[in-house]
């Protein structure tokens, strides 16, 4: 059984997205992601400054099994990447959601609540399942 | 839902991941495939490869038919219990399948052939074997196979007293049976240690003795990338009936003499050698981050191309290796087109690693 914390938003492609008291938001891959993945030996984070349109695959998370697109949940621009996430791709693996991906200042912040919430995320899951 | 081994449930039971493998549900994983090869590397781990087939061959004419089935020579296997890895090839060359064939005694052989490919296989052994009257029976038994720098210290612990000492003496590509176990110093992984076959019955309490003396349970993934390390290919994906040994790093697994032993397919390989081969088989190792996979274009200087037959991610050189087939006239570095982009590979002599030991720059 993935994990699913109630406090973050999330997408069908299994991002979860944590809301800033500034606005910003950090993105990162969910459980059932890591763990379809198996284990990750790289990941390619996008630079700062760059735009991003709603769904543009803008980061790659790459495990020993396959390569797998990061799609930006929302409109907005890249704050950070994480780079600590260079040495120690496997992070991930071991905590999903204490290992943020990319940091980005969304355009819209209606977007973000648009997002999917925990039970909505579990019935993804579900229907996938 | 696909064909279980006997220890489906002790695989699901343990937590493992379960994919299809040419028809058999079996464990990818049980946690990190990584961490699995490491134990491999540097202590013990096992697999479950009771899916592969094991056929025994037996009459007086076994040995003449296997000088013609096999591209390799069972004349070399004198003593009792000695192995040699080989091809078995079709008239045009082609490789039908990749195998291990045990002596046992002048009228009985034992063979280890892949799992994807059994009905070919038996089909193509029984039509052979006809005008050699010898019989053909498939086993069915299990298989734990045992690998590591300490596997075969842990591994006799889990057998019965009396198998331990004969066992330890045997020399590598050497079985011997001991009741209803038969022990091979054979394996898949570049490490040493045994191939144990055995009665299905008897499979799981064998893997929970394992378990007990430490050996680490390891899945497919880990199975493939040990394999790659060492170089090994995997039939299907190095190579399948469309190439030759000579062109699949094999050259060492044809046995030319003695001239008059005509193997199926040898003339085609004559053909071929005389011709002057056009593609070789060679490893290749990443500069930059990224991981090669099976059918990846490879471009070299010059105009050469060619293609990664199998890659992955090597956890002991913290980079991606593969294996490549690629024009004769390649150098020292390739680029390889990784999801759009060319990346540069360095050209190596495999194997990469053997005996917890890199063997590559």
């Amino acid at each position: 059984m993935s994990k699913v914390p109630t406090d973050l938003k999330y997408t069908k492609s299994h991002e979860w997205i944590k809301s800033a008291s500034d606005g910003s938001v950090t993105i990162g891959i969910t459980d059932h992601a890591q763990e379809a993945l198996g284990d990750i030996v790289f990941v390619e984070v996008p630079q700062p400054g760059r735009k991003l349109a709603a769904g543009e695959a803008c980061a790659v998370v790459e495990s020993v099994k396959a390569a797998s697109d990061i799609y930006s949940p929302v409109a907005g621009e890249v704050l950070e990447g994480n780079a600590g996430l260079s040495d120690t791709p496997e992070k991930i693996n071991a905590d999903p959601y204490g290992n943020w991906i990319m940091r980005v200042k969304p355009v819209n912040p209606a977007d973000v609540k648009a997002l999917l919430d925990a039970k909505a995320y579990e019935q993804v899951l579900k229907d996938e399942a | 839902m696909g064909k279980h081994t006997v220890l489906y449930d002790t695989h699901v039971a343990a937590g493992a991941r379960m994919v299809d493998f040419g028809g058999w549900d079996m464990p990818v994983n049980y946690g990190s495939q990584i961490e699995e090869h490491h134990a491999v590397r540097r202590d013990a781990g096992m697999f479950d490869v009771s899916h592969m087939t094991v056929v025994d061959l037996e009459g007086a004419k076994t040995r003449e038919f296997l000088g013609m089935l096999l591209a390799n020579d069972v004349s070399k296997l004198r003593a009792p219990g000695k192995a040699l890895y080989s091809c078995m090839l079709n008239e045009k060359g082609g490789i039908i399948d990749d195998l291990i064939v045990y002596f046992l005694r002048d009228d009985w052989f034992r063979m280890v052939v892949n799992a994807a490919t059994h009905d070919k296989d038996m089909a193509w052994i029984g039509e052979q074997a006809q005008a050699f009257d010898v019989q053909i029976s498939e086993r069915d038994l299990a298989m734990i196979a045992v690998q590591g720098p300490k596997a075969r210290e842990k591994a006799v612990q889990a057998l019965p007293v009396d198998a331990r000492a004969p066992a330890l003496a045997l020399k590598p590509f050497m079985a011997l049976k001991f009741g209803g176990f038969f022990i091979a110093r054979t394996g898949y992984t570049g490490e040493d240690g045994f191939e144990i076959m055995l009665s299905p019955g008897q499979a799981a309490a064998l893997w929970q003795a394992l378990i007990a003396q430490g050996v680490v349970a390891c899945g497919l993934g880990a199975r493939d990338t040990l394999r790659l390390e060492a170089a090994m290919n995997l039939y299907g994906q190095d190579m399948d009936e469309n190439v030759t040994p000579l062109e699949s790093g094999l050259d060492w697994t044809i046995a030319w003499e003695p001239a008059g032993r005509a193997f199926i397919g040898r003339y085609a390989l004559e053909a071929q050698r005389d011709a002057g081969i056009k593609r070789k088989f060679v490893g290749l190792v990443l500069e930059d981050k990224g991981v090669m996979r099976s059918h990846q274009k490879v471009m070299v200087d010059g105009g050469g191309a060619g293609e990664i037959t199998s890659g992955t991610f090597s956890p002991t050189l913290e980079r991606s290796i593969a294996l490549a087939r690629v024009s004769v006239s390649t150098g020292d570095s390739v680029q390889v087109d990784i999801r759009g982009k060319p990346s540069k590979a360095r050209v190596v002599k495999p194997p990469f690693v053997r005996n917890g030991k890199v063997l590559v720059r």
